[in-house]
């Protein structure tokens, strides 16, 4: 670990930020970003063709990319949270930019982290993965064992010029009364792929977001993963919009939604716009406890006769013959339900490289205690 | 399935005595560790658990991975450990797997349900030879210590291993028992009609 994160890091913090997917060795990761409050570090930077600097840094250095990118995905006065991050008197955030043609061999992660009480951590990211680039981007967001409220506001704009790719994973731990309201907006252009892992299992008060997602390219395509377990008196309302202007673009949005008591909106919303699209949308819920709730909200628009759209949506509880399935095997009633809810947030549909998907199963497998 | 402990039946008069102890009241669970295991007609899919990872979990002879590789090859399901249980599986795919589990859980009472249905001849080959295996048909008398009882419709099973004892079971009735070979001819040859009038007369 580089001294400046050391630092930043005390012990007490450091499992938080393990249970994110935060490698404080930094031994795996290309750069890192860590977001302390409003703190910024950047250390590590292994690899030329990754550009990692803090966004009021990039403003200054690059003076263009502030008419180029900012606010330019997500509109300013969409709603409140995005006013007051526009207003914000401090710009916190990363801009990370992938040059042409480079291929990132390890991924980049960023963590942004919650350390006082009541505090309300505004943050604005982009993302610019310029022509033919690729890279795994890892965000682990979390808020300290010390803290009970909060608030993160967290608008990203991600931009993927021909031929990128660009794996986007956000792991989320945080404390049982924070709200968190991410804004992001991606643009795909021709033959560029964006993948987007939202995994979310543990506690907050509300955590609202709804990526809006324009294939604008050519066989541009945009996936959307999430798994998200709610537990008691927590409240989430997560989904995608995914636009397929380009022809023979295509869309995937799958999400695997557990309530252990909490309340889960499921959303999904493609819009098929132009001929020889194909989009799926996949929403499977599972209620634990009498007192959840799930509302699996699938949409599709079709604007073109020649669209290949379609959607499945689930609801409901554990199944009793998969239990007595394994019970049957000699596993006790308890364990048996576990590994079919574990089972159920199945690492596997999210596409990551083997050894990516290996650490976020590890981390599940942490926080899989809360269930 | 009531001896199993299924919650859906209900055990109305009597008690369930297994080596010794009463298992009437005892959860499922409890019943396959005391060596109780079962091979399921219709086994469910369950996503997102794979093959080879219960096997890892049931395997009696903890943390012998050959064990696992033995028997995954001996029933022709190398290729599915690493998908999720039951997922897509064949009919006959279905039943390897059960089987194949029940090895590696090594019972000492082996329920196994109708292991012929949706099962093609080859399968079948494959599934009798393991099911003896299983029920330590190849071994001396005396050294056997695995029974089973084998529910079959179609009687194809005793092609690869031989019963000890057949019972007739119509309408929920035990009607008749005796050598398993005769009796399956014998319906081959007149059918389940004159067991049951044969059951009437007596």
């Amino acid at each position: 670990m580089s001294g400046l994160l050391q630092e930043q890091i005390d012990e007490r913090d450091r499992e938080k930020l393990q249970n994110v997917g935060f490698d404080l060795e930094e031994k795996e990761r290309s750069a890192t970003f860590t977001l302390m409050n409003h703190d910024e570090v950047v250390t590590t930077k292994k690899e030329p063709g990754v550009e990692l600097i803090s966004i009021a840094r990039a403003v200054e250095k690059y003076p263009e990319i502030e008419a180029k990118y900012l606010w330019k995905l997500v509109e300013k006065g969409k709603d409140d949270y995005t006013r007051s991050a526009a207003g914000a008197e401090k710009l916190a955030g990363y801009f990370i930019r992938v040059k042409k043609g480079h291929k990132a061999v390890l991924p980049l992660q960023a963590c942004f982290f919650i350390k006082a009480e009541r505090f309300k951590q505004m943050v604005h990211n982009v993302i610019v993965m310029e022509e033919g680039s690729s890279i795994n981007i890892i965000n682990g967001c979390a808020s300290a064992d010390y803290v009970n409220a909060g608030m993160h506001i967290g608008v990203t704009e991600i931009y993927l010029e021909k031929d990128s790719y660009l794996s986007y994973t956000m792991i989320h731990d945080w404390s049982e009364e924070v709200e968190v309201r991410p804004r992001t907006g991606i643009r795909v252009e021709d033959d560029a792929t964006f993948v987007s892992n939202y995994i979310s299992i543990k506690r907050s008060k509300i955590t609202q977001t709804n990526p809006h997602c324009r294939l604008v390219g050519e066989n541009a395509v945009g996936i959307f993963n999430s798994l998200i377990y709610a537990p008691e008196s927590s409240i989430y309302d997560v989904g995608s919009t995914v636009w397929l202007d380009g022809r023979n673009s295509r869309a995937e949005v799958v999400s695997r939604a557990i309530s252990g008591g909490g309340e889960i909106i499921a959303r999904g919303e493609l819009v098929g716009n132009r001929k020889e699209v194909k989009a799926h949308l996949e929403c499977s819920g599972m209620l634990l406890s009498e007192k959840g709730y799930i509302q699996a909200i699938p949409i599709l628009h079709a604007r073109h006769p020649d669209v290949d759209m379609t959607h499945e949506a689930s609801v409901g509880k554990i199944a009793e013959e998969e239990v007595y399935y394994l019970m049957a095997r000699g596993i006790p009633e308890e364990k048996a339900i576990s590994l079919i809810v574990r089972g159920f947030l199945d690492t596997k549909i999210l596409g990551l490289p083997a050894f990516l998907e290996k650490e976020v199963e590890k981390t599940i497998n942490m926080l899989e205690n809360a269930f | 399935m009531a001896l199993m402990g299924f919650p859906k039946y209900t055990i109305k008069e009597g008690t369930i005595i297994f080596r010794g102890t009463d298992i009437t009241h005892l959860p499922i669970s409890e019943r396959a560790k005391m060596g109780i295991g079962m091979s399921f007609q219709r086994p469910p899919s369950i996503k997102g658990i794979k093959l080879h990872g219960l096997s890892e979990l049931i395997n009696w002879d903890t943390g012998n991975g050959k064990n696992i590789e033995y028997y995954a090859h001996l029933l022709k399901l190398e290729s599915f450990m690493d998908r999720d249980i039951n997922l897509g599986f064949s009919g006959g795919e279905m039943k390897r797997a059960e089987i194949f589990q029940l090895l590696l859980q090594h019972p000492l009472l082996s329920l196994i349900d109708e292991p012929e249905s949706g099962v093609d001849i080859e399968n079948l080959g494959v599934l009798g030879r393991a099911i003896k295996k299983l029920l330590h048909k190849s071994d001396r008398y005396h050294q056997r210590k695995n029974a089973g009882i084998i529910i079959t419709h179609t009687g194809f099973i005793l092609n690869y291993l031989n019963a000890d004892k057949g019972y007739m079971l119509i309408n929920g009735k035990l009607t008749c028992s005796g050598n398993a070979r005769e009796m399956f001819e014998s319906i081959q040859k007149r059918g389940y009609r004159e067991c049951q009038d044969c059951f009437k007369n007596r």
